[in-house]
C-alpha cells in the first residue's frame, strides 16, 4: 500500500563551523556534547527520511530546530556536512552543478514564507519566469503561465506588480510560479507563516484543494502543530537539528516518542486526528451500511452516538469490525483510547 | 566625578600636560641636550623615496616593453579610445564639428542649439518625475545661457557624460566580481580604501605624467575618483539582496549569468541607483578639479579667475557650477526613484508614446534650420547676456572697504587666539614623543595591531622627511575639524529635535553637498584673502555637512521609549537633551567626526590654491613640476593621516556602541 519513495534523505548532518567537514570524517556519529566541545554549531543531526510518491510530509519543529536547514540540504540549497540525498535512487550531492541546475528547472518547485517574488516584474512575468530563464518563447511561457495564475485564482490581477497585491495573494503568486514548470518535487518552506490567522486558514484549504487535483510529491515546512495536524499524511518532528519522530497525525496523537512530542499533542482535538478503525471493537457486530474505517471521529461523531446501537465499521467495502457511543464520547471528552 | 577616580584618566591628563610642556620648551632643552634631532628630523637621515618613485615612473614610462608595444603605446591607446566618445560628444553639444584642428577650421556642422539641449532636459525631467522638476531643470539650462555660461557649462556635461557610463559600468563590474570572488573582494577593499584617502591632486600627478595635460588624462582622473563608491555600493547591495530571493534563483535552475543579470541586479536596482547618483556628482566634482590638467570648462573658468583675483568672474563660474550640479542632481535622483517605482506603461500608438523623443526631434529639426538663417536659435546671442560680475565685484568691494576692519579683526583674533597658538603647540611636539603617543593612543582604543600600524605610518611620514607639513596639515585639519564640531553638532542637534529648523537645515545641508568642493574657496578669498585663515573658513564650510548630519542622525535614531522613560521620570527638556539624547547619540557623532575628518584632509588638499604651507601645498607644487614621486609621497602621507584618525575613531565608536549593547564585543 505504500508509495515508492520519491527522496530519501541518508544520514544527513549539517555542522556549521571550521573544519565542519572533517570533524564529521573523524568521528561520523558525534553526540551534541562532542559537537559543542569543536566549536561546531549543530544545524541538522542524522537525519533519516524517505517522502514516498505523493504524500504530503510535513517537517515541524519550533524556530531554530533545524527544519529550514534540512529542506535546503535536500534541494542543495545548503550543502550538507555528510549523508546522502538520494531522488529516485541518485544521490543528488554527486550530481554537478549543470545536473544540479536540470533537476531544479525540471523537477523541483519551491514556495518561500516571504514569498521571494521579484520586485520589478509583474505577476505574469513571475510566473513566467521559471520558464524564460529555460529558455522558452516568451509566448508560449506566458500562456503556460496564464494558466497557472488561473489554477490559484488570481485571474485577472496579471498585469499587477507584486507589491499591489495582498500577502495571500502574494503567495499565490509564489505558488503559482512555483508549478508554472510542473515540479515533480513540491518544497514549501512556511509558506503561510507571514500571513495572518484567516488567511492562512484559507490558504491551507487552497493548497489542500490544489493536492487534489495535482497529486505532487510535497514537503512542507511550518512551525505550526495544528496546521502540520491538518495538512499532513506524515509528519517528522524536529528539535535541535534531530528528527524526534516520523509519524501519521494520529499515530503522533496516539504515541508520542516523547514528553516534547506529547507537549505539542495535548491540546489537538482527538476526534480530528483519530480515525474510526482504532476505536472500534474489531471483529464486532453492527447496524447501518457500514462507517469507513478510516473515517475521523468528528465525521461520524453524531451519527454514532444519536444511533440506538453500535455501528457497523467497514475497510474497503468489508465488515470489520462495529464502534459505539461510549467509544466516541470517551475520545471526545479527551480521554484517551488507550 | 567617577571618571576622574579612574587610573587612566589620571595617566592620560598627566601625558597631555608633558606633552604640552615638551612643545613649549622642549626645543629649548633641547639645543642644550644635543637631542635636536627629535625636534627636526635631520635631512641626512630622509630616505629618498620620493626620487626612487619618480624614477620608477621615468623608468615606466619610457622603458618598459610589453613585447609587441611599450607602456607609453598602451597609455596612448588608452587615451586614443576614450577621446573618440568625448570628442563626440563635445562637439554635439559644444564646439561642433570643424573640418580640421586649430582655430582657422571652419565648422561643418553646429552643435546642438541651446534650445534643443533645454527642451530635452526639460522633456528629461518630466519623463523621470514631473512638470515641476522640467522647470527647474529647464531654467537651470536658460540660467546658463542667458547668463553666457553655456559653453564652458556644455564642455563639463561632455566630461560627466563620458566619465559617467565608465565608472558605472566599470564599478558594477568590478563590484559583481568582488561579489562571486570573496578572495578578489579582500584584495580590493584596502585599494579602495586608499583611493578614497589619498588625495585628488596626489594621483592627478602620476595621471599627467602617463596621459599628458588634457581632457583625458581629466577624464581618467574623474574615473578613478567616481569609481569606488560605485564598487563598494555594488557589491553591498548585491549582499542585502533577500536571501530568499537568492534561493528562489538557485532553484528556478538559474545560471550565473542569469542569477547575476535576471536576478540579483534587478533586485537591488534601487540601492544600485544610489551608487549610480554618486557617480554623477563626483564625476562633475572632479571634471571641475581636473580643469588643472585640463579638463576645460567651468572649473578651468574658476581657476582662471582666482588666478587673476577676478571677483566678479569667478562667482559667476561658481554660481554656474552650483546651478549645474544642482540640475544634474535633481535629475539624477529623480531618475532612481523612477526605477525603484513603476509606471504604468503609456498606452496608445507610437506617436503618443514616445511624444517627448518626437517633440525634441521636431525642436531638434526646427532649431537647426532656423539656426540657419537667424543665430539666435542657435546660440544665445552675446548681446543679450546677462552678467552679475559687475554686481560681485562691487558688492566685494564694497564689503571690503567698508568692513575691512571687520573682517581684519575677526581673522587676527582667530589667527592670534586660536590658529597660531595650535600650530605653535604641533610643530613644537619632538616627533618621537609624538610618535610614542599616537602608538599608545592606538593600543588603548585597538589593541597591538592598530598601535603598531599607526607607528609604522608615523614613522612613514617621519622618515620620508614630511613631518613639520604633516604637522602643519594636523594642525589646519585639527582647527577646521574642531570649528565644524562646534558649529554642525549643536545644528544637527537642532534639526533632530526641531522640526521646522530640521526642515531648513536639511535644505541647506543638501545643497552644500551637492556642491563641488572648488566652489567654497571663491567666496571666502573674496573676503579674506588667501592664508591659513581663508583655508579653515573654506574646510569648515565643505567639512561641516557630515557632522551636521550624523549628529541629527543619531539623535533621531534614539529609541522612543528611552525618550519617554526620560519624560516620565520628569526630565527637563534640557536633561532629556544631556542626559539621554546626547549620550545615545554618542557613536553616530564620533562617525560624523570621523567623516568631517575625511572630508577635511580633502578639503586641504584643495586649499593649497590659496596658499597654505601644508602636505596640500606639496601635493599642488608637485602637479604644476609634474613630479611624480614628490605628489604621490606626499598624497600618501595623507593618507596615512586619514587612515590613523579614521581607525582610532571607529575603534573608539565601536568601543562605545559595545558599551550601549548596540553591537556584540565580538561581532
Amino acid at each position: 500500500m505504500t508509495a515508492p519513495a520519491k527522496l530519501v534523505c541518508k544520514n544527513v548532518w549539517k555542522l556549521y563551523g571550521a573544519g565542519a567537514d572533517s570533524f564529521l570524517d573523524a568521528n561520523p556519529t558525534p553526540d551534541m556534547k562532542t559537537i559543542r566541545a569543536a566549536g561546531l554549531i549543530p544545524a541538522v543531526r542524522k537525519a533519516d527520511i524517505d517522502i514516498r510518491e505523493g504524500e504530503i510530509f510535513v517537517i515541524m519543529g519550533l524556530s531554530g530546530s533545524g527544519k529550514s536547514t534540512l529542506v535546503r540540504c535536500m534541494s542543495r540549497l545548503i550543502e550538507p556536512s555528510a549523508g546522502e540525498i538520494l531522488f529516485h535512487g541518485t544521490d543528488l550531492l554527486k550530481a554537478s552543478d549543470k545536473e544540479m541546475i536540470e533537476i531544479r528547472r525540471h523537477k523541483m518547485g519551491m514556495v518561500f514564507q516571504h514569498f521571494a517574488l521579484l520586485p520589478h516584474l509583474t505577476v505574469l512575468q513571475n510566473v513566467a519566469f521559471p520558464l524564460t530563464i529555460q529558455g522558452q518563447k516568451r509566448k508560449l511561457a506566458e500562456a503556460r503561465a496564464m494558466e497557472v495564475i488561473e489554477l490559484v485564482g488570481l485571474k485577472g490581477r496579471e498585469g499587477y506588480y507584486p507589491r499591489e497585491l495582498s500577502g495571500g495573494q502574494q503567495q499565490r503568486v509564489g505558488i503559482a510560479r512555483s508549478l508554472a514548470d510542473e515540479p515533480e518535487l513540491w518544497f514549501l518552506d512556511e509558506p503561510f507563516s507571514a500571513l495572518d490567522p484567516l488567511i492562512r486558514r484559507e490558504m491551507q484549504d487552497e493548497f489542500l484543494r490544489l493536492q487534489g487535483m495535482l497529486a505532487k510529491t510535497i514537503v512542507f515546512i511550518t512551525h505550526d502543530f495544528d496546521e502540520a495536524i491538518r495538512l499532513a499524511d506524515r509528519i517528522a518532528i524536529m528539535k535541535d537539528g534531530a528528527i524526534i519522530q516520523v509519524a501519521t497525525p494520529e499515530e503522533l496523537v496516539l504515541n508520542p516518542a516523547n514528553d516534547y512530542v506529547e507537549e505539542f499533542t495535548r491540546h489537538v482535538p482527538r476526534d480530528k486526528v483519530m480515525s474510526v478503525g482504532k476505536i472500534m471493537q474489531v471483529g464486532g457486530k453492527g447496524a447501518g451500511q457500514g462507517i469507513p474505517a478510516s473515517a475521523k471521529i468528528v465525521e461520524v461523531a453524531e451519527q454514532v452516538i444519536e444511533a440506538d446501537e453500535p455501528l457497523l465499521v467497514v475497510d474497503e467495502g468489508k465488515p470489520v469490525g462495529s464502534i459505539n457511543a461510549a467509544a466516541v464520547i470517551r475520545v471526545l471528552l479527551g480521554k484517551s483510547a488507550r | 566625578m567617577s571618571t576622574f577616580r579612574h587610573p587612566s584618566t589620571w595617566i592620560f591628563i598627566t601625558l597631555l600636560v608633558l606633552t604640552w610642556l615638551l612643545a613649549r620648551m622642549g626645543a629649548g632643552w633641547a639645543e642644550a641636550t644635543g637631542l635636536a634631532w627629535a625636534f627636526d628630523y635631520p635631512k641626512a637621515w630622509v630616505i629618498p623615496l620620493k626620487d626612487w618613485v619618480s624614477a620608477a615612473m621615468k623608468y615606466l614610462v619610457e622603458d618598459v616593453h610589453f613585447g609587441f608595444f611599450t607602456f607609453k603605446e598602451f597609455t596612448r591607446a588608452i587615451s586614443w579610445l576614450i577621446e573618440q566618445p568625448y570628442n563626440l560628444t563635445r562637439a554635439l553639444l559644444a564646439e561642433g564639428f570643424m573640418d580640421g584642428p586649430g582655430r582657422r577650421a571652419n565648422q561643418i556642422l553646429p552643435p546642438f542649439s541651446w534650445i534643443t539641449i533645454t527642451a530635452c532636459v526639460i522633456a528629461l525631467g518630466h519623463y523621470a518625475r514631473d512638470w515641476i522638476l522640467a522647470a527647474i531643470v529647464g531654467f537651470a539650462f536658460l540660467y546658463l545661457s542667458v547668463f553666457g555660461q553655456w559653453e564652458s557649462a556644455m564642455i563639463t556635461l561632455s566630461s560627466v557624460i563620458i566619465a559617467v557610463p565608465i565608472g558605472v559600468i566599470g564599478g558594477l563590474s568590478l563590484g559583481i566580481l568582488a561579489y562571486r570572488h570573496p578572495l578578489f573582494d579582500r584584495m580590493l577593499k584596502p585599494l579602495l580604501d586608499l583611493m578614497q584617502t589619498i588625495p585628488i591632486f596626489a594621483y592627478l600627478v602620476p595621471i599627467l605624467v602617463l596621459f599628458g595635460f588634457g581632457p583625458v588624462a581629466a577624464l581618467v582622473a574623474t574615473v578613478i575618483y567616481a569609481m569606488p563608491p560605485m564598487v563598494r555600493i555594488t557589491t553591498m547591495a548585491l549582499k542585502a539582496v533577500n536571501p530568499e530571493i537568492k534561493d528562489f534563483g538557485v532553484m528556478t535552475g538559474c545560471t550565473q549569468a542569469q542569477m547575476t543579470w535576471r536576478i540579483l541586479v534587478p533586485a537591488a536596482r534601487s540601492s544600485l541607483m544610489v551608487g549610480v547618483n554618486q557617480v554623477i556628482m563626483l564625476s562633475l566634482n572632479m571634471v571641475i578639479i581636473a580643469s588643472m590638467i585640463g579638463a576645460g570648462g567651468l572649473g578651468f573658468d574658476v581657476l582662471s579667475s582666482l588666478r587673476r583675483l577676478d571677483i566678479g568672474g569667478g562667482f559667476e563660474a561658481g554660481i554656474a557650477i552650483v546651478i549645474l550640479a544642482i540640475a544634474v542632481d535633481r535629475l539624477s535622483q529623480a531618475f532612481s526613484e523612477r526605477a525603484s517605482t513603476h509606471q504604468p506603461k503609456s498606452k496608445g500608438n507610437a506617436l503618443i508614446r514616445y511624444k517627448r523623443s518626437f517633440a525634441i526631434l521636431a525642436i531638434l529639426v526646427a532649431a537647426f534650420l532656423l539656426g540657419r538663417i537667424w543665430p539666435f536659435f542657435q546660440s544665445f546671442p552675446e548681446e543679450y547676456w546677462l552678467t552679475t560680475g559687475a554686481f560681485w565685484d562691487n558688492s566685494v568691494k564694497y564689503l571690503n572697504i567698508n568692513y575691512y576692519d571687520a573682517f581684519e579683526a575677526i581673522k587676527l583674533f582667530f589667527l592670534n587666539y586660536f590658529l597660531l597658538p595650535t600650530k605653535r603647540f604641533f610643530l613644537g611636539l619632538p616627533w618621537p614623543w609624538a610618535l610614542a603617543i599616537i602608538a599608545l593612543i592606538g593600543w588603548r582604543f585597538g589593541g597591538w595591531k592598530l598601535a603598531l600600524m599607526n607607528a609604522l605610518m608615523t614613522l612613514f611620514i617621519v622618515t620620508t622627511g614630511m613631518w613639520e607639513k604633516a604637522m602643519i596639515t594636523v594642525y589646519l585639519c585639527g582647527v577646521s575639524v574642531i570649528l565644524a564640531s562646534l558649529i554642525g553638532i549643536p545644528l544637527g542637534v537642532l534639526a533632530a529635535t526641531n522640526r521646522r529648523a530640521g526642515g531648513i537645515i536639511g535644505v541647506i545641508i543638501d545643497t552644500l553637498q551637492t556642491l563641488p568642493s572648488f566652489v567654497y574657496l571663491i567666496p571666502v578669498v573674496m573676503l579674506f584673502r588667501i592664508g591659513d585663515f581663508t583655508a579653515m573658513i573654506a574646510i569648515v564650510l565643505y567639512a561641516l555637512v557630515p557632522a551636521v548630519r550624523y549628529a541629527a542622525h543619531g539623535v533621531r535614531s534614539v529609541r522612543p521609549e528611552l525618550v519617554e522613560a526620560g519624560v516620565v521620570a520628569g526630565c527637563t527638556r534640557w536633561q532629556l537633551l544631556t542626559r539621554i539624547r546626547l549620550p545615545l547619540a554618542l557613536p553616530e557623532v564620533l562617525l560624523g567626526l570621523n567623516q568631517t575628518i575625511m572630508l577635511a584632509l580633502s578639503m586641504l588638499v584643495i586649499t593649497a590654491l590659496v596658499g597654505t604651507r601644508d602636505l596640500g601645498q606639496e601635493v599642488y607644487i608637485a602637479l604644476t613640476k609634474a613630479d611624480t614621486g614628490r605628489g604621490l609621497v606626499a598624497g600618501l602621507a595623507i593618507a596615512f593621516i586619514a587612515i590613523i584618525a579614521d581607525r582610532i575613531i571607529s575603534a573608539s565608536a565601536r568601543s562605545a556602541r559595545i558599551r550601549y549593547g548596540l553591537e556584540d564585543a565580538h561581532g
